[in-house]
């Protein structure tokens, strides 16, 4: 054939999509064009891989009985797969991409005989479609499980909440020296530098996040799986290759064998990424395979090759995933099981969180854990560096999904960056004017509450120390203020009487963005804290009979 | 395979000569000498950590006084950049402030994510004013910068004070945490402080406030707006904030002071929102006096008197300025 080869063109495309992913991850930031001085929106498509990806698309369209913005596009991915296969695995996706480039660097533990051996198809490689079950079925039950596993929400999470940051921490500290250099040209060039990677990549402020070093540790893990067992990722967990292995059951394009001249050497096994057997000896597994094309090129008696209608049979090819019926019935069953297993705990309905806040245009908790996938774009977005993903906030079930941290960053009144990165409208998309906390015209009684200030009275400098404050009124966004002041007589230590002003929350104008309890002098533990009650999502978390 | 150790014949061990002996212990001595002697020396550097030693750094950036002039002048009814033009005008021009090469450094209020019609921010258009006017008396380098309460990001941006100064060429800074500098404030409550260092490096500083209601001091003017040089956690000022005020303002002299009235709010201060909270002034104070002027709005919008207003009284104690603004040489001129 003339011109570059298969494999070459596939790896251009490789390359591409993993630069558009970053790329897309570091566009994921309040990142404005100069000029631009009215509303702030996210510049680029920075959900599209999300949008394109069929296992978002199907789980949200089983769990809501409907399709999200621009999860239509998912289409784009999904009918291609019917006809080619698993094109996406091999060819686009950017964590496959990471594994074999790993995965493919010559390795002491892994060589030869040995690397052939591993590169088999090997049974395990059936656990995806069990993760797959078991996520659809809750997904049918209204919790997104699959979230905590999707190839996307696993590599944002990964990159964007501990690789970038810890890259961009790396870059500072060795930045540091050069632009505080006595040196007038070292601080410069220091100066200059730091300016070329801003816009590269590195945040506007290092940004910090809850169990950051785990979604770093559990990534670098995954790659490291990868240097043992070729895309041990993709082969044996990631259930969106799994649902892409189900629909090119019937692909019309295959792997087609010359038997005749396969004289069984094992290069094509050698280079294989699927574990699906291209070898003349055993059957081709085309539900593994992610068309990646080594085989064809490895193959010294070009036997092997791609084509439409290969005319495969049952003794050349497995169409379908090795999937026995027990599996397939634990899967279901543990779907089935999961997702009241998971509420019967007390997270969910009884005892929640008084601290789980979440973002505002957060659906009610029952419908947001119906659609939030934990891939944390809402909180890589955050410009306040508010949200983090819950531990133990939101119940077990909850894990990973968005909460906001006033005391690391409030709820900047006009800013609705979350809702407009959330792909799957667990944060249903809203403008700042139905958020409503900045009007501009008189408050609305219609405005977006995440929660409720309260004072701790005795921490509070007015209230317990008899000393002034009042910084919390002083930033309370909302007009007419939230936190209104009282004028007091108070007796300080000396015995002597002094007046100060003591602040107050009316709780029916507090929209809960937590910019007092950020603002508190008080670091350790605000004497004024927000928690979720009175938050518009919740109509049985209010506190208020009627707002006035 | 063929280089794995088990798979290898061991060959019996040559005896090393006297030369190779000698040299493995002069290796092995210089390290362990060398081991030593550092071992010595950092165990010499051993001391109790203190902190580092702040710059002394009052920063008077003040002119010399011209009785023939006016310290202060109150132009009214007019747009933000007639306003100042005028001011400017009637205070002798801007080459009486600002010489040829000079580093000028604008301090407005872009402290909170409002736009300009909500007046919690000063009037990019007033803003973009003075930058030009600094150009056209030769600065070297017009940074317009504060270190902002609010996202910085979004404060700049909607504030409009970004655009409108980045379209008059001057530097616009957005405050970067690693660029503090702790500084010997030398005040009664503040004794060291860190501040943006931009400030610390200018030649000439002009404050361009807002006018804004506030809780505490019944209003922000010019003094408040020395708040945003400061990094920290500046929110500790406010239990003792009309000392602060006076520290800060016999910290930083400005050369100019100019309070924005064009809109000013009234209520809900200093953050607002409420567009019903702001009222059209179209008017914009300015002077070399900052004690004065302060007195001076306080007075005309809030009807506040200096009695009421202690940070004034200290810092006319110390010497910044009268507080008694009808002694002054006032010009008021209108543009209607």
């Amino acid at each position: 054939m003339a011109g570059p080869r298969w494999t070459q063109l596939r790896r251009l495309s490789q390359g591409f999509f993993l630069l558009l992913f970053l790329a897309l991850l570091v566009l994921t930031a309040l990142r404005p064009l100069p000029g631009s001085a009215s509303d702030i929106h996210l510049r680029g498509p920075v959900r599209l891989f999300f949008e394109w990806d069929p296992l978002v698309a199907l789980s949200n369209a089983l769990a809501t009985h409907a399709l999200y913005r621009g999860l239509l596009w998912s289409l784009l991915i999904l009918i291609p797969t019917l006809f080619l296969g698993r094109f996406f695995c091999g060819w686009i996706c950017p964590l496959g991409t990471l594994q074999q480039f790993l995965g493919s660097r010559p390795s002491q533990a892994k060589r030869g005989k040995q690397r052939i051996e591993s590169n088999r198809y090997k049974h395990w490689q059936t656990i995806k479609y069990v993760v797959l079950l078991v996520g659809l079925v809750a997904a049918f039950f209204h919790s997104m499980l699959l979230g905590w596993l999707d190839p996307f929400s696993l590599l944002v999470r990964s990159v964007g909440l501990s690789i970038l940051p810890a890259a961009n921490s790396a870059v500072r500290a060795a930045l540091a020296p050069l632009e505080h250099s006595n040196s007038a040209l070292l601080a410069r060039s220091g100066a200059i530098l730091h300016d070329i990677l801003q816009f590269l990549f590195l945040d506007f402020r290092q940004p910090h996040y809850a169990q950051s070093f785990f979604f770093g540790l559990i990534f670098l893990l995954l790659l490291a799986a990868s240097l043992r067992v070729t895309r041990f990722w993709c082969r044996a967990v990631c259930p969106l290759g799994a649902l892409l292995g189900v629909l090119s059951r019937w692909s019309i394009l295959g792997l087609k064998k010359d038997l005749a001249h396969c004289n069984n050497c094992n290069r094509c096994e050698l280079h294989c990424q699927g574990g699906d057997d291209p070898i003349g000896s055993a059957r081709w597994r085309k539900s593994e395979c992610m068309l990646c094309l080594n085989c064809v090129d490895a193959c010294p008696e070009h036997s092997l090759s791609f084509r439409f209608f290969p005319g495969a049979d049952r003794s050349t090819q497995v169409a379908g995933p090795d999937l026995g019926r027990r599996q397939a019935l634990t899967g279901l069953a543990a779907g089935v099981a999961a997702v009241p297993l998971l509420r019967a705990d007390t997270g969910q309905g009884k005892s929640r969180d008084p601290r789980l806040i979440r973002p505002p245009g957060a659906l009610e908790e029952s419908g947001f854990l119906a659609r939030c996938i934990r891939c944390g774009e809402c909180i890589k977005v955050c410009p306040n560096n508010a949200l983090h993903p819950a531990l133990s906030e939101a119940g077990l079930e909850g894990l990973w999904t968005p909460t906001l941290v006033p005391r690391i960053g409030y709820c900047e009144p006009s800013c609705v960056l979350c809702s407009e990165a959330c792909p799957t409208g667990a944060i249903w998309q809203i403008t700042p004017a139905e958020k409503g906390w900045v009007a501009g015209t008189a408050a609305r009684q219609d405005s977006l509450r995440i929660g409720t200030a309260f004072y701790d009275q005795g921490r509070c400098l007015p209230w317990a120390m008899a000393t002034q404050c009042i910084v919390c009124e002083e930033w309370c966004p909302v007009s007419p203020k939230a936190i209104y002041l009282h004028e007091a007589q108070v007796i300080d230590a000396a015995g002597n009487a002094k007046t100060v002003r003591q602040p107050r929350v009316d709780p029916s104008r507090c929209v809960g963005c937590g910019a007092c309890e950020y603002a508190c002098p008080l670091q350790d533990r605000p004497a004024v804290y927000v928690t979720n009650i009175g938050e518009s999502r919740s109509p049985a978390s209010q506190l208020l009979l009627n707002r006035t | 395979m063929d280089n794995l150790p088990h798979k290898r014949e061991m060959p019996p061990a040559p005896p090393i000569t006297r030369r190779q002996a000698m040299l493995q212990l002069l290796r092995v001595g210089s390290v362990a000498a060398g081991a030593a002697g550092l071992g010595v020396w950092l165990s010499e550097r051993s001391a109790r950590p203190v902190p580092v030693a702040a710059g002394q750094a009052r920063r008077d950036h003040r002119i010399a006084s011209d009785d023939q002039l006016p310290q202060m002048t109150v132009v009214q009814n007019g747009e933000p950049a007639a306003l100042a033009r005028q001011a400017l005008e009637n205070l002798g021009g801007i080459r009486r402030f600002i010489a040829r090469n000079d580093v000028v450094v604008l301090k407005p209020n872009i402290a909170w994510d409002r736009t300009p019609e909500q007046a919690a921010n000063t009037n990019p258009e007033l803003v973009a004013e003075v930058v030009r006017q600094c150009w056209q008396a030769g600065a070297k380098r017009v940074i317009v910068t504060d270190v902002s309460c609010n996202e910085p990001r979004r404060c700049f941006l909607r504030s409009g004070i970004q655009a409108a100064a980045r379209a008059q060429g001057a530097e616009v800074l957005l405050p970067d945490p690693g660029n503090f500098r702790e500084v010997e404030i030398g005040g009664v409550v503040l004794k060291t402080w860190p501040v943006f260092t931009p400030f610390l490096e200018a030649d000439k500083v002009f404050n361009l406030p807002i006018a804004k209601h506030h809780s505490l001091t019944g209003c922000t003017l010019g003094m408040k707006n020395w708040y945003g040089i400061l990094g920290s956690d500046r929110n500790r000022l406010h239990q003792q904030i009309h000392q602060s005020l006076a520290d800060l303002a016999s910290f930083m002299l400005p050369t100019l002071t100019l309070i924005d009235c064009y809109r000013v709010l009234q209520r809900n201060g200093p953050t607002g929102g409420n567009i019903e909270d702001v009222v059209l002034k179209k008017t914009l104070v300015a002077g070399t006096d900052p004690v004065a002027l302060d007195a001076y709005v306080a007075k005309a919008y809030w009807d506040l008197d200096a009695a009421q207003m202690p940070y004034l009284q200290m810092a006319s104690a110390r010497g910044l300025g009268m507080v008694n603004f009808e002694s002054l040489t006032v010009k008021v001129s209108d543009l209607a």
